[in-house]
């Protein structure tokens, strides 16, 4: 495959990552199922995205689409772009068409993965040392075998081991859930990673496991120049760690901004809801609020708004065809009527109800 | 026994054995549940917190006897389960009933709802045949099912909704207390908030009593009134709700709750950052078992165990700091 | 805004009152169906049974049936006319391919077709009496085990350990020679020779279906059952068999495949089925002749072909079974 027919230049050069009206899509024997339809972000260099939603509403298709790891044949990414500025080589390619060669340099090395169970990262017949080794290694071949233990050593300290010598001579399976993660993370950090994409990296982990590893990433963030890519369902690890916030359901973005847009002027009635459904704690409400309902069924999605039959606020025009994202200030967009500008007088007409 | 109280656990130990060698030697004890004692009033919701590891499954799986303890009492309704034969225990199986957490593998695949709901309803002829599947669609109607599902198979359903059928078949037999063992851990955000506040109706129009054990801080704080805390097999501090989320004593209280990440990217929380994973069960640390990761240890913690003692208004706790006068 | 919510769930009621129920059952079959593989080896399997079983009545010829011909006038004698004592007569062995005998005549003189139907009489029917034999044993002996536990499930595993170190083909040699040294006619041979391979194979099944209790006792419905102080046999019945019946359909249709094989090696030892029964593995003993083996591969090619027809179709149908019965299992 010739160069120019995956080599492309980034809208803004400094992005890391441009997700554009992508579209992943699964051919089961049931249906096609939309994982992915549509999806476009952009991800900065430096900054932490979090990409928040329910099992299920295709954030963990994204991230799969961006390593290209889909299960094929089934899974496929059906269109779209997947900008990547790869610096090291100074250009910018689109990972939805880059050959599955040239994929397998930037897959480790580039664009690093920090999977929700450590163990499918490491291998359990090799040890932790090794395994890091050879992480580096495959990034760096000239270096010697001395600097390299060297190197993996000072990795296990940065991710806060405290016996880094000794583990690095344990294997994975004596160690526990936080220790594995942090092992992971430092494989991720080993070949300095332009990006890492970290998938639940803390829902396997009891709360003060969490709180360490969470404590641990935000310290890195600092330290290290990568951008990360956090996927969960859960909005406090979000807020806690987030610049950036993408809120998708069923397949789609609904919602993204800042992390002040998403926390403090949420906008979606699907956000809003989700917000208010997890009690917090120290704040007592008598009854929790309740999105009603059931995602839809991911085969044969409806042709409106994909939160219409759930949403409190729905009106006449939601049953209209897909809402647009709508941009309301410069870092904040949400896709729903609720918020479409005044102008769009149309739509009053054909509703017939105050918007 | 206090007549208010529909469950009193006294000191009740589960140590699992370890076994190995073809001859199946014991090799030592996981001291899963070491010396718990606890009761939960009638109608009122009994919240038991912890990490992994920390035995709370293990307590919920006793009182039901699906495991069997090795030592301790757990009276209900006035007699101790615990010293009944399977014979006699057989009628009194469905007043004590269990919300497991995987929605998945608690509903068998080859029973329509229906039946998963009715199935100990018959057994223990709840209701007269001629009314009976009446009564069903009564209970899958106030679980938020609708009656044509009597005839589907788990597999059409989503996890909320098979949430909902396993809160239907408890449901059907009118149970005294009901076990909830992390019945939202596995559902998404928006689900949990349904099926608590099912939970939450449900215990208001007919007096159920909960014993819901969670890793959720923020869920327990929610549909609790009184809170245990466990560590290692042993509660280490409980209390009315409000007074442990207001005023936590244990360090390891404080650091759990502390812990849970709040969705408000504004608050910057002191955070206490707990060093260590949790010691393993077969081999606890002498002495408290906190004080290997306690940031507030002294010298008297590591030899000593803290006696388990009320401080005031009903909150208990197991800590040297508050011994010294 | 409340008549819409109204309306919204309306929709969402008719919606899924109009989804089409199926049962798991039916969920199967459907995917069973589907598969084009299983297909074929379900059309195999019923076009086998039915040359076997009904094949018979429509052949002029018996099982053994000898046939002689006059090597005068090529005239063809049957075994019960008188003329076969006449001058000139023989036994008309290796016969070719013609019109009267499809695939020509053994080296005994008997017509090859006819004798594949009978021998595939044998076989199947061999096949599935053994996987029964099996079954009733191993998945008895598997339930308990897995459903009890304890010491009974270490005796008992212990015991299909042992099963597995049985050296199988000495052991047919000597049990053979057993048989004949009795003076066991060949008819009842077979019988027993149904309940030994049923009896050396109970091993795997048990093991199997043990394994499979050993998880189930684990699903929480499981425990949720015990919890609702349903009856053990209920539980048994309603609970563990359903559950446990597609590993066993899986595990029968590939081990009756297993055991034609198994039957066509000891019958080609000569330690099976015996004259004058057919089986298609003593059919394809025919090659230890080097003739024939050369010359006349009408003799033994159509019963080998039988026998790697009928096995491979019922290794499609298993798999087939198996991704219908748990399409997580497919790559």
């Amino acid at each position: 495959m010739p160069e120019s027919d995956y080599v492309t230049s980034m809208k803004n050069p400094s992005n890391i990552i441009e997700f554009d009206n992508l579209q992943t899509y699964f051919y089961t024997d049931a249906g096609t199922v939309k994982a992915v339809d549509g999806v476009s972000f952009d991800i900065p260099m430096g900054k932490t995205i979090g990409v928040v939603g329910e099992s299920g509403c295709g954030k963990s298709v994204t991230s799969l689409s961006l390593m290209r790891l889909l299960q094929g044949p089934q899974g496929q990414i059906a269109g779209g772009q997947l900008r990547y500025n790869q610096i090291s080589r100074k250009r910018a390619v689109d990972i939805a068409k880059i050959p599955i060669k040239e994929m397998q340099k930037i897959r480790g090395n580039e664009i690093a993965m920090i999977f929700q169970e450590p163990m499918t990262t490491l291998n359990p017949v090799f040890t932790i040392g090794s395994q890091i080794d050879e992480c580096i290694l495959m990034h760096n071949p000239k270096i010697s075998r001395k600097e390299v233990k060297v190197h993996s050593v000072e990795m296990l300290k940065l991710v806060g081991i405290a016996r880094a010598e000794g583990i690095y001579d344990s294997y994975p399976h004596e160690l526990s859930g936080g220790m594995r993660q942090r092992v992971v993370i430092a494989m991720a950090l080993s070949c300095n990673p332009q990006l890492i994409i970290a998938d639940e990296p803390t829902t396997a982990l009891d709360v003060t496991i969490q709180a360490q590893i969470l404590d641990l990433l935000r310290g890195l963030k600092d330290k290290i120049n990568a951008s990360i890519m956090l996927i969960t369902h859960d909005l406090g690890v979000v807020a806690e760690m987030a610049d950036y916030v993408v809120v998708m359901y069923a397949g789609r973005i609904v919602e993204q901004g800042t992390a002040d847009d998403i926390f403090n002027k949420p906008m979606h009635p699907y956000t809003i809801g989700l917000m208010k459904s997890k009690p917090v704690l120290n704040e007592q409400v008598e009854r929790l609020y309740s999105i009603p309902g059931n995602v839809p069924n991911p085969i044969n999605l409806p042709p409106h708004c994909y939160f219409k039959n759930r949403c409190e606020k729905c009106v006449e025009i939601c049953s209209g065809v897909y809402p647009e994202l709508i941009q309301v200030t410069s870092t904040h967009k949400v896709s729903c009527y609720l918020h479409a500008k005044p102008d769009m007088s149309k739509y009053r007409v054909i509703g017939g109800k105050r918007l | 026994m206090n007549h208010e109280n529909i469950l009193e656990v006294r000191n009740l130990v589960k140590h699992f054995p370890i076994k190995s060698g073809i001859l199946q030697h014991t090799m030592g004890q996981v001291k899963a549940v070491d010396g718990v004692s606890f009761h939960i009033k009638r109608g009122e919701t009994f919240g038991l917190v912890g990490e992994s590891g920390c035995g709370k499954t293990t307590i919920g799986r006793t009182i039901l006897r699906l495991i069997e303890p090795t030592s301790g009492e757990a009276v209900i309704n006035g007699v101790d389960i615990f010293k009944m034969n399977k014979r006699n225990l057989r009628p009194l199986r469905p007043k004590i009933q269990m919300i497991f957490q995987d929605p998945y593998s608690s509903l068998d695949p080859r029973m329509p709802v229906g039946e998963i709901i009715g199935e100990a309803v018959r057994e223990h002829n709840i209701v007269l045949k001629s009314e009976y599947r009446d009564y069903i669609i009564k209970v899958m109607e106030d679980c938020g099912l609708r009656p044509y599902y009597i005839d589907r198979y788990p597999h059409e359903f989503s996890g909320g909704q098979r949430q909902r059928i396993c809160i239907a078949r408890v449901l059907a037999l009118n149970p005294d207390l009901i076990v909830a063992d992390e019945p939202v851990s596995a559902l998404d955000v928006s689900i949990q908030a349904q099926v608590i506040n099912l939970m939450k109706d449900l215990q208001r129009d007919r007096g159920l009593t909960y014993l819901f054990i969670s890793h959720d801080l923020s869920v327990v704080e929610h549909i609790s009134d009184n809170v245990g805390v466990m560590y290692l097999g042993s509660l280490i501090e409980m209390a009315p709700k409000r007074e442990i989320f207001r005023a936590p004593m244990h360090p390891y209280t404080k650091a759990l709750l502390s812990a849970v990440p709040l969705p408000n990217p504004n608050v910057k929380m002191n955070r206490i950052l707990l060093e260590g994973d949790i010691p393993s069960p077969a081999n606890p640390p002498a002495g408290c078992k906190f004080h290997t990761r306690c940031p507030r240890a002294t010298q008297v913690c590591r030899t000593q165990a803290p006696k388990f003692k009320d401080y005031g208004k009903n909150h208990m706790a197991a800590c040297h700091l508050y011994d010294q006068n | 805004m409340d008549d819409i919510r109204i309306r919204n769930e309306k929709e969402q009621d008719e919606f899924e009152q109009n989804q089409v129920i199926m049962t798991p059952g039916q969920m199967v079959m459907r995917r069973f169906f589907r598969n084009k593989l299983a297909g074929f080896g379900m059309g195999i399997v019923i076009v086998m049974i039915l040359f076997c079983f009904l094949g018979p009545f429509f052949s002029p010829y018996g099982e053994y049936e000898i046939f002689y011909i006059n090597k005068q006038t090529g005239e063809e004698i049957d075994m019960k006319d008188p003329r076969i004592k006449e001058a000139g007569v023989i036994i008309n062995i290796k016969a070719p391919l013609s019109s009267s005998h499809l695939f020509g005549t053994d080296a005994d003189g008997r017509d090859v077709l006819t004798r594949i139907m009978y021998g595939g009489r044998i076989s199947l029917t061999v096949g599935i009496c053994v996987v029964i034999v099996e079954l009733l044993v191993g998945v008895t002996l598997g339930g308990i085990a897995g459903y009890y536990g304890g010491k009974i499930d270490m005796i008992i595993m212990r015991l299909v350990e042992i099963f597995y170190c049985i050296p199988f083909i000495p052991l047919m040699l000597v049990i053979s020679a057993i048989l004949v040294g009795y003076g066991i006619s060949p008819k009842y041979k077979i019988f027993y020779i149904m309940v030994v391979l049923g009896i050396l194979n109970w091993a795997g099944v048990a093991r199997m279906v043990r394994g499979q209790i050993l998880s189930l006792r684990e699903m929480e419905y499981m425990q949720a059952a015990k919890a609702a102080g349903i009856r053990t046999y209920k539980k048994i019945f309603k609970h563990l068999v359903p559950n446990v019946m597609p590993i066993i359909i899986i595990m029968a249709t590939m081990d009756i495949g297993t055991t034609i094989l198994t039957e066509s090696v000891i019958s080609y030892l000569g330690v099976g089925i015996s004259f004058p029964y057919a089986s298609w593995g003593n059919m394809v003993n025919a090659v230890t002749n080097s003739i024939i083996l050369k010359n006349y591969l009408n003799i033994w090619m159509p019963p080998g072909i039988c026998i790697l027809l009928t096995v491979l179709a019922f290794n499609f149908i298993g798999d087939g079974l198996r991704d219908a019965f748990d399409p997580k299992m497919k790559r």
